[in-house]
């Protein structure tokens, strides 16, 4: 009996990941820019609150990853659905000349905004040409 | 509304490619369709009550322009980007300009019992159905 709850629970916890992946994502639509400071981005995710929202770096990718929330009352059907999933999730490779300690994010009317700089010695430096 | 209807989805994105590629599909749009799909909508119907989100991040609420006529529900509004001078863009995904989406309700809505919210960049617009169209119980007597 207690053999067989146990074997019941392992089989749940191993399906548990393998469903997670197959939860549908939708890619953020994204506007990127560099200037001589550094590089911005701008991510709609609509639905998104702070709280739902993760902004990280590993070795040198940068993801971003948020939960949108939809209020919807009881026993809601859908009628018509051109969003079919609740969850964004993108990630980029940043160059080693960007500083990604300084990383800045905010997040407005479901626009991400993130503002990677470029560590001091990548940043431009105006060569002045002296005319002999 | 979130249902995880695969094949859907693939015939979606399939359509969406199409349209990219070829301008419009084979088959025959909704008259009052637009070409551009921003802002994305959903639509959800419950007992007492009718959804409509639309997917609009960055926009001023206040710009937005929600109507009812005729039992078509019109959002219109735009969202402007300010493009930084003198920087170098590597990707322009997002969406830039004017939008209007529209929607044909179920009969039973009551215009008169509408309100929208927007938070976090959706716009959620709540109609109620009419009082004599809710179910109703009939007890067998």
């Amino acid at each position: 009996m207690t053999e067989r709850t146990e074997l019941a629970k392992k089989t749940d916890s191993e399906i548990q990941p393998a469903m997670k992946k197959n939860e549908p994502v939708m890619r953020p639509a994204v506007d990127i820019f560099e200037d001589e400071g550094g590089i911005t981005l701008h991510a709609d995710m609509p639905g998104v609150s702070k709280d739902h929202l993760k902004v990280k770096v590993e070795g040198d990718t940068l993801s971003i990853e948020g939960d949108a929330e939809i209020p919807m009352p009881e026993g809601m059907e859908p009628l018509y659905a051109d969003i079919r999933a609740t969850r964004y999730q993108r990630s980029f490779t940043l160059g080693s000349e960007m500083d990604t300690e300084k990383v800045e994010a905010s997040l407005k009317h479901g626009v991400l905004t993130l503002r990677i700089p470029k560590r001091e010695e990548h940043k431009p430096k105006k060569i002045e040409v002296r005319v002999g | 509304m979130f249902g995880t209807t695969a094949l859907f989805d693939e015939l979606q994105r399939i359509q969406q490619e199409m349209d990219a590629v070829f301008g419009a599909t084979p088959w025959a749009n909704g008259i009052r369709s637009s070409t551009s799909s921003f802002p994305p909508v959903n639509v959800g119907t419950a007992a007492e009550e009718v959804d409509v989100y639309f997917f609009a991040p960055g926009v001023d609420p206040t710009s937005l322009d929600i109507s009812i006529q005729n039992n078509v529900l019109s959002v219109a509004g735009e969202r402007h980007i300010i493009r930084e001078e003198g920087a170098s863009y590597y990707r322009k995904e997002r969406f830039d300009g004017e939008f209007r989406r529209t929607f044909s309700l179920p009969e039973d809505i009551d215009p008169e019992r509408v309100d929208a919210t927007y938070k976090d960049g959706v716009l959620h617009v709540r109609l109620q159905r009419k009082e004599s169209s809710k179910p109703r119980q009939i007890q067998v007597s």
